[in-house]
């Protein structure tokens, strides 16, 4: 017989189930947790400076391993200040287990002190989430948060305990085993048929992969479906890196600031294969136009995914990893010569420009020098901007979870703290976060906890003194009215860096930017690299508001 | 980032189609299912909950109305974790008929 506190029992279950790091910031309400989690010599707690930082450096870590973080926040305003995260990982699926603390329960409802409903509030942005009402709970809702969390499409779960359940004392005889993915239903076998049908039959397939297939874990066996159907391949946002960019079938991202000839490619399918994608609005479009000759192949371990935008020819619903494994040995090799020398005429036609590419002092050339001064291990991650598409665009990603971007909630201070979770799960690899000066002031409190962690991140900072994004919209689509958007006065970033105890390096001032750079990737330890970006840049090609892929402006 | 431009809401049907759920019976659970309806627009015309099984789950009929999202809606409805089946029955059931009685 075992006899523990609440408290002590979710330190021990989360120990069970292999948690070594969690993100997080104390307060009254979960005070017992905190001090049963100090006990622990398991656990590296990392205290961040806001309670959204330590959601995003849960999901830093959490996309880095493909495994469920955690983080921890107190009632209240610590609660409610982990919304933004829960709903960035709820958009992308990323597994992830937030724990809050909440007043007693004898005290819900009474709008005490730093009482909120978060159960209620994030019932849209989790997969799911619970409101703890006994001791004895814990022992099933622990398991089970992780269990759902990491099972089938991935995604954030919330529980929410009561400060006397955290203090209640349990007495109880096994800890429940840790728990793994439930198992998925078997592949369909007549619809892999199907599929592999439509494809063999193909004249002119194209392969679109998306972040469903880094989740799987995946990745290999879609580039041998590639291969072997001899399939131009596109990757989403989230799907960059499942596939090289330098492989030869690759055809890049799709969508809203895809490459012209990715999106006429697209436009030519008579069959497109889709897995692990949803056919979002930024990566297809107007959706009625979208593919418009092709037979529609749609893998997904979600079945509310399929036939949600566009209706599936052949429609499975699997792990994509499985349904890849059962469909390979039906595909016939092929050549497809013809389709592949078209597609090769697409793309010297209408190529992805990247002007200024070898010149470190521009956008893309700033992105490409990052890129050659290190090799693939490096993760990158991004805040969300114009500075994202360009990183998208232009960085030759070559493996899955190299890559981590805010992709459907689209998070300014994305990027610091998540970069942060990547650098505690994975010590051995640099890390680069790309960020705006408008991103990065959203998160920027939290290189206090980056000095203190001392971990390799390195803060690439294209600084245009202004939301570049927002003023790209304004002088594209409001009639060049720019309002809001440029910053009258932007702060020394390079002495705020300093004064968190960071260092800087600005490259503006670097008589060899190239070598600056270099010099300031390869040094361990947290890093802000500052380069001034000229605000007339802008992103392209760009699909217009409510417009066809194949209606692209610029580029 | 920059606004949708989606095409217009579907407009609702005039069937009418009862949907019978098996759900665990613990106090989350109607706020997850209200809030997926909720947040589409989708109206429930009539809700219904009884537990079953000693109290351990209960089942829900709900009363809405045909249109083009229903089948999403119960992709969405079967994802929950709380929801353990979704039947879908025609106008023709019986069971929010037999209540008529008590909303006159
Ligand atoms: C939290 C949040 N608020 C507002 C927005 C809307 N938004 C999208 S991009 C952008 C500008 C980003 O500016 P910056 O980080 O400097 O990047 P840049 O576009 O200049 O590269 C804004 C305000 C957002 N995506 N996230």
């Amino acid at each position: 017989m075992m006899q523990m506190t609440g408290a002590q029992l979710i330190v021990r279950l989360l120990e069970r189930q292999g948690v070594r790091t969690i993100a997080g910031i104390p307060g009254g309400a979960i005070l017992p947790l905190y001090d049963a989690l100090g006990g622990s010599e398991l656990i590296h707690h990392v205290l961040a400076r806001h309670e959204q930082g330590a959601g995003f450096m849960a999901q830093g870590m959490a996309r880095a391993s493909g495994q469920p973080a955690v983080c921890f926040a107190s009632s209240g305003p610590g609660a409610t200040n982990l919304v933004t995260a829960i709903a960035d990982a709820f958009l992308d699926s990323i597994p992830m287990v937030a724990i809050t603390g909440q007043v007693p329960l004898s005290m819900i409802g009474t709008d005490a002190f730093q009482e909120v409903d978060i159960y209620g509030i994030t019932v849209p942005i989790t997969k799911h989430n619970f409101l703890v009402r006994s001791v004895e709970e814990l022992l099933t809702v622990i398991p089970d948060a992780f269990r759902i969390a990491m099972s089938g499409r991935p995604g954030p779960v919330l529980v929410d305990v009561p400060k006397d359940v955290q203090n209640q004392l349990i007495s109880f005889t096994d800890f429940p085993p840790r728990v793994v993915s439930d198992s998925l239903p078997p592949v369909d076998a007549e619809a892999i048929e199907e599929a592999a049908r439509l494809i063999n039959e193909a004249e002119q397939p194209v392969l679109y992969l998306g972040g469903g297939v880094v989740h799987s874990g995946a990745s290999a066996l879609a580039v041998t479906l590639a291969e072997q159907a001899c399939m131009p391949t596109t990757m989403t946002l989230m799907g960059l890196g499942a596939m090289p960019v330098d492989h030869p079938l690759s055809i890049g991202m799709l969508g809203m600031h895809g490459a012209r000839y990715t999106n006429f490619v697209l436009e030519e399918a008579d069959v497109l294969v889709c897995v692990g994608a949803r056919f979002d609005d930024r990566a297809v479009g107007k959706a009625a136009q979208f593919c418009p000759r092709a037979k529609i192949v749609h893998i997904d371990v979600d079945p509310s995914e399929l036939h949600k935008i566009k209706r599936a020819h052949v429609a499975i619903h699997a792990d994509v990893g499985s349904a890849l494994e059962a469909l390979l040995p039906r595909i016939r090799k092929s050549m497809r010569k013809r389709w592949l020398s078209h597609v090769d005429s697409l793309r010297s036609r209408f190529p992805m420009q990247l002007p200024g590419m070898d010149d470190p002092r521009t956008h893309y050339g700033l992105v490409r020098a990052v890129a050659a001064a290190l090799d693939d291990d490096a993760i990158i991650t991004t805040d969300v901007g114009q500075h994202q598409m360009w990183v998208a665009q232009a960085y030759p990603f070559r493996r899955p979870r190299q890559w981590m971007t805010s992709g459907g909630l689209g998070t300014m201070g994305f990027g610091v703290p998540t970069a942060m979770g990547a650098a505690l799960a994975e010590p051995d690899r640099t890390v680069v976060c790309f960020s705006g000066d408008g991103s990065l002031m959203m998160n920027v409190q939290e290189f206090a906890t980056l000095a203190e962690e001392n971990l390799n991140v390195k803060i690439v900072l294209m600084n245009n003194s202004s939301l570049g994004l927002v003023y790209q919209q304004q002088n594209l689509f409001y009639g060049k009215r720019v309002f809001a958007s440029k910053y009258g006065a932007g702060p020394d970033f390079i002495k705020i860096a300093e004064g968190f105890g960071i260092g800087a390096v600005d490259l503006d001032q670097a008589a060899n930017p190239r070598a600056a750079l270099a010099q300031a990737l390869q040094t361990p330890g947290p890093c802000l690299i500052h380069a001034s970006i000229d605000r007339e840049q802008f992103v392209y090609p760009m699909v217009p508001p409510g417009a066809a892929n194949t209606e692209m402006i610029g580029g | 980032m920059i606004e949708q431009v989606a095409d217009p809401l579907p407009q609702t049907g005039f069937a009418k189609v009862v949907l019978e759920l098996e759900v665990n019976n613990h106090p989350g659970v109607m706020s997850h299912i209200c809030n997926l309806f909720a947040r589409r627009a989708f109206n429930m015309e009539g809700i219904l909950c009884m537990p079953v099984a000693g109290g351990e789950r209960s089942r829900i009929w709900l009363l809405v109305f045909e249109d083009q999202r229903l089948e999403q809606m119960i992709r969405q409805l079967e994802k929950l974790e709380d929801v353990l089946a979704v039947r879908r029955h025609g106008a023709e059931h019986e069971v929010f008929e037999r209540l008529e009685d008590f909303f006159h």
